[in-house]
């Protein structure tokens, strides 16, 4: 306060001006990213629609009645109906709940089990070689004989636990996640080696810093940007494989509508009812596309080279 | 899979939905027009020439895998092997056998049948020959026996020698089997694909415990029409004309190609849309588009009526998963469908008619028999039967007489417990929309029912140690299609026997998954089985089928066409039996 008082030329409004914080700035920074603030806005209108949505809009999805079948949109239908006369618009409020749950979901997962895996291979030598193997272990197994084996050795368990729709999803979510997350710790880890021996770090280093806030506050900051657009990426990758496993019966029972199912089911009805595959496409689309712009405004904003700019 | 994981999902979605905008603008508006379904013109393709035609294209949506029949893993391998080799004699249409490597069919009359039934003389055909230029005598069938019959052949086929107490060459051109016990069903070995015959040369060193690595499986010498130019296991057979095929004007095709494609609307799509291959087996799509990939006038549909009943098979035994080891074993019962009340409702609640004509049309009809071809076992009493009535209020009643009441939220409980079903099937668009049409029946009634599906190689695998296979049933109900293999039906129901009960202690290998057990079923089937008379046999069989049907062992749905294939309509000569390969007259097709 001192020094204030030194210095009378500033304004009342400038010296109470709050401190700015790392988050202030990327705040905004993010905010002048007009695609970012769209995707935002129409990730946002998505969720909120998959939540709250099957509340407003009451058609039952489950619904049979072959006498409304392959309806265009209509103001009855918004989104038509299927080969089996179900609506479509419902279907697609209550299948995005699973789906962008899986899509996020599954995307933590990876990210912070890569994040974790990648970081400390490429800070601690010692057990790099170690890490690194298992991660190329794993990119090499072959998933789908894996995946038959995860869900018979956990289902009848998480079925009992939690019912067919939670226990599914544990499993569904737990399984793409974890085999999902050896690019980002390759990533990581390669930041990390790049970015291990820069002054910064160094003088993090000299003035007594753990390891630990190192890594966190100093080396993640620096090594967020690839992790964040891998993170977007793998939103669209768990929605769609959320569907192969469905399919393959290994996910959710056949009658529970999600996004990548409707779509899947869709195929070959392109011809007769291109609206079982459109709406659903669209939907994916979306929320893929606004998690991208999402992942690329947070990387410019959260960027500590572009701070600032 | 892999690609799905590794990160390509963004623009699939992109893709998918950019492509159906594109259809959407370019889409055919010709309204379908209704397929006309025939059976093929058995016309007699004398007209034209061996080897007059060009190559045959035909997709199968499973690729054959080994051409040995014997050791085959499904149809595909049968139909793929059926070009090359052959058995004695073919069920016809008429579900009549049909002479092939036997000069006439031995019957009681002509004295080819003993009139104690307990042996049959097949007389050859003279001067066949091998595709290899050597001929074909009595000692090769002779040693198709021996080959079947030895048990670390472990032949896929090896019910055929079930009762055969010997197989002897009478001479070069004469072969004579003997069974242990008169046999109401003599042509049980060497006939249908089950029955071909193997040359003695090629497979003298692969019988018993060599015959499941020899190299000779992939590439059989046959006395058919066919002979093998190039086998890729699990994608594509091709096959040439075999010169010394005995009929001198037949095939019309010079060479075929039978090709493994994804799926079977693909299958579909590339005869009757593109063109570019000439016929497609299987069509098990959903009508409505079935019936919209026909309608662009470049192929015809071939079905006719089989035995094939796709059926809902209600577990006797309970199994719960907290009964560990004893769970689905005969010693236990199921909490609720051990109550006759309860299947009953079950089996009233199903609407079968909307569900044949919405999903199956042309391609299956309702029914409410589990026998239904050939005719004369076709149960005529279940149609009136109460239990095949589409009644949505009798089945609630049932319900509540037998104390499954509806409480407060509308769900079904007794003594605290809701009914809970959970219901199993392999995976299939057609079938997951039947699941999904039965569940509404169900859930109107106020029962929960839980869907699951799993691959068709996991439901139909013999695997002891997998517990989602058809065989270990644990699950309330299954559903799936089975039907006789030939026109006789004592293998087929004998699969409702007390000691054919599919358990831990037999690998669950019995082909009773049902848990089914009842005395007076194996009472009346042991009369069956004594009875030679032919009038007399079809009427125990549909007595057997009428027991199975009211006691709700199983709840029939739709009685399938078979084989529903798309062929090119320029493509003649086809004469499809229910009992034989889609491929078994091969030798006659021309265009």
């Amino acid at each position: 306060m001192a020094r204030a008082e030194a210095l009378p030329t500033l304004t009342r409004a400038e010296l109470v001006r709050k401190p700015r914080s790392l988050w202030g700035d990327a705040w905004s920074s993010f905010r002048r990213h007009r695609l970012a603030m769209a995707g935002t806005v129409v990730f946002s209108l998505l969720a909120v629609a998959t939540v709250l949505g099957p509340f407003i809009y009451t058609a039952d999805p489950a619904t049979i009645d072959f006498a409304a079948g392959y309806q265009a949109p209509s103001l009855v239908h918004p989104f038509g109906t299927n080969d089996l006369g179900q609506d479509l618009f419902a279907r697609a409020l209550l299948g995005g709940r699973i789906s962008m749950a899986v899509g996020i979901v599954a995307m933590l997962i990876s990210i912070t089990f890569g994040t974790l895996v990648g970081s400390l291979a490429g800070f601690f030598n010692r057990i790099d070689g170690l890490l690194m193997r298992m991660t190329d272990m794993f990119i090499s197994l072959p998933s789908l004989p894996l995946l038959l084996l995860i869900v018979y050795l956990f289902r009848d368990a998480l079925h009992a636990l939690f019912g067919p729709v939670v226990g599914i999803f544990i499993l569904v979510v737990s399984v793409i996640g974890l085999l999902n997350w050896m690019p980002v710790a390759r990533l990581v880890r390669a930041q990390f080696l790049s970015i291990k021996r820069r002054e910064f770090v160094e003088a993090a280093r000299s003035i007594g810093a753990s390891d630990v806030r190192i890594i966190t506050r100093h080396m993640l900051p620096n090594a967020m940007s690839p992790v964040l657009v891998a993170a977007s990426l793998s939103v669209g990758a768990a929605i769609i494989t959320e569907s192969a496993l469905s399919f393959l019966g290994l996910g959710f029972p056949s009658d529970r509508p999600t996004w990548g199912r409707m779509l899947f089911d869709a195929r070959n009805f392109l011809e007769l009812a291109p609206q079982m595959a459109l709406f659903p496409g669209l939907l994916i689309f979306l929320a893929v596309i606004s998690m991208n712009y999402i992942g690329d405004g947070l990387r410019d904003a959260l960027d500590p080279r572009r701070l600032g700019a | 899979m892999g690609a799905a994981l590794s990160g390509g999902g963004r623009w699939r979605g992109l893709l998918v939905a950019l492509a159906s905008a594109l259809l959407v603008a370019t889409a055919c508006t010709t309204p379908p027009s209704g397929a006309s379904p025939t059976t093929g013109a058995s016309a007699s393709a004398s007209a034209v020439a061996r080897g007059g035609g060009g190559t045959l294209h035909i997709l199968y949506w499973q690729a054959p895998t080994i051409l040995n029949t014997h050791k085959a893993q499904g149809t595909k391998d049968y139909d793929a092997g059926g070009l090359i080799l052959e058995p004695l004699a073919k069920f016809g249409p008429d579900a009549k056998p049909v002479p092939f490597l036997a000069s006439e069919i031995p019957t009681l009359q002509n004295g080819g049948i003993a009139a104690d039934l307990k042996s049959i003389t097949w007389k050859l055909k003279q001067n066949v020959k091998w595709s290899d230029g050597t001929d074909f005598t009595a000692d090769d069938v002779v040693f198709t026996w021996q080959y079947v019959a030895d048990e670390k052949t472990a032949a896929s086929d090896s019910e055929t020698v079930l009762g055969v107490s010997k197989v002897e060459a009478v001479d070069k051109n004469t072969v004579k089997v003997s069974f242990t016990d008169p046999n109401p069903n003599p042509y049980q070995i060497f006939v249908t694909g089950l029955g071909n015959i193997i040359q003695k040369k090629q497979f003298q060193s692969c019988i018993g415990a060599a015959a499941e690595t020899c190299a000779e499986n992939n590439k059989p010498v046959g006395t058919g029409p066919y002979k093998l130019v190039d086998f890729k296991p699990g994608d594509v057979v091709t096959y040439t004309i075999n010169d010394s095929y005995r009929d001198p004007g037949k095939p019309f095709f010079k060479d075929v190609q039978i090709k493994g494609v994804a799926d079977a609307a693909t299958a579909a799509r590339s005869v009757c849309q593109a063109g570019d291959s000439d016929y497609g087996w299987n069509m098990q799509i959903e009508w409505s588009i079935l019936s919209q990939i026909v309608s662009g006038g470049k192929c015809v549909m071939v079905t006719h009526d089989s035995p094939n009943v796709e059926r809902i098979l209600v577990n006797r035994a309970d199994p719960s998963a907290s009964l560990g080891d004893k769970r689905s074993e005969p010693t236990t019962q199921h909490p609720f469908l051990s109550d006759l009340n309860v299947r009953k409702a079950l089996a009233m609640a199903i609407d079968r008619k909307t569900l044949a004509t919405q999903l199956y049309n042309e391609t299956g009809k309702a029914t409410c028999n589990i026998v239904t071809a050939p005719a004369e076992v076709n149960s005529p009493n279940t149609a009136s039967a109460d239990i095949c009535q589409f009644d949505a209020t009798k089945a609630g009643q049932l319900l509540d007489q037998a104390g499954w009441t509806k409480a407060a939220d509308g769900k079904r409980a007794k003594g605290g417990k809701q009914m809970v079903i959970n219901y199993l099937t392999s995976t299939n668009d057609l079938r997951q929309k039947e699941q999904a049409i039965v569940k509404q029946n169900w859930e109107a009634l106020g029962i929960t029912v839980n869907l699951k599906n799993v691959p068709a190689s996991v439901f139909f695998s013999s695997d002891a140690g997998n517990p989602d296979t058809a065989a270990h049933m644990y699950y309330d109900v299954e559903m799936y299609t089975n039907g006789s293999s030939d026109p006789d039906q004592q293998n087929y129901l004998s699969g409702w026997l007390c000691n054919q009960i599919a358990q831990k202690s037999n690998q669950w290998k019995g082909n009773n998954y049902e848990r089914y057990c009842s005395t007076q079923y194996d009472n009346l089937f042991a009369q069956y089985k004594k009875e030679l008379d032919k009038t007399k046999r079809s009427q125990l069989a549909i007595q057997l089928n009428d027991m199975l049907v009211n006691d709700v062992v199983i709840i029939p749905l739709v009685a399938r066409a078979f084989p529903v294939a798309s062929a090119s309509k320029d493509l003649k000569g086809l004469n499809g039996t229910p009992w034989e390969s889609d491929l078994w007259n091969i030798q006659e097709w021309y265009k």
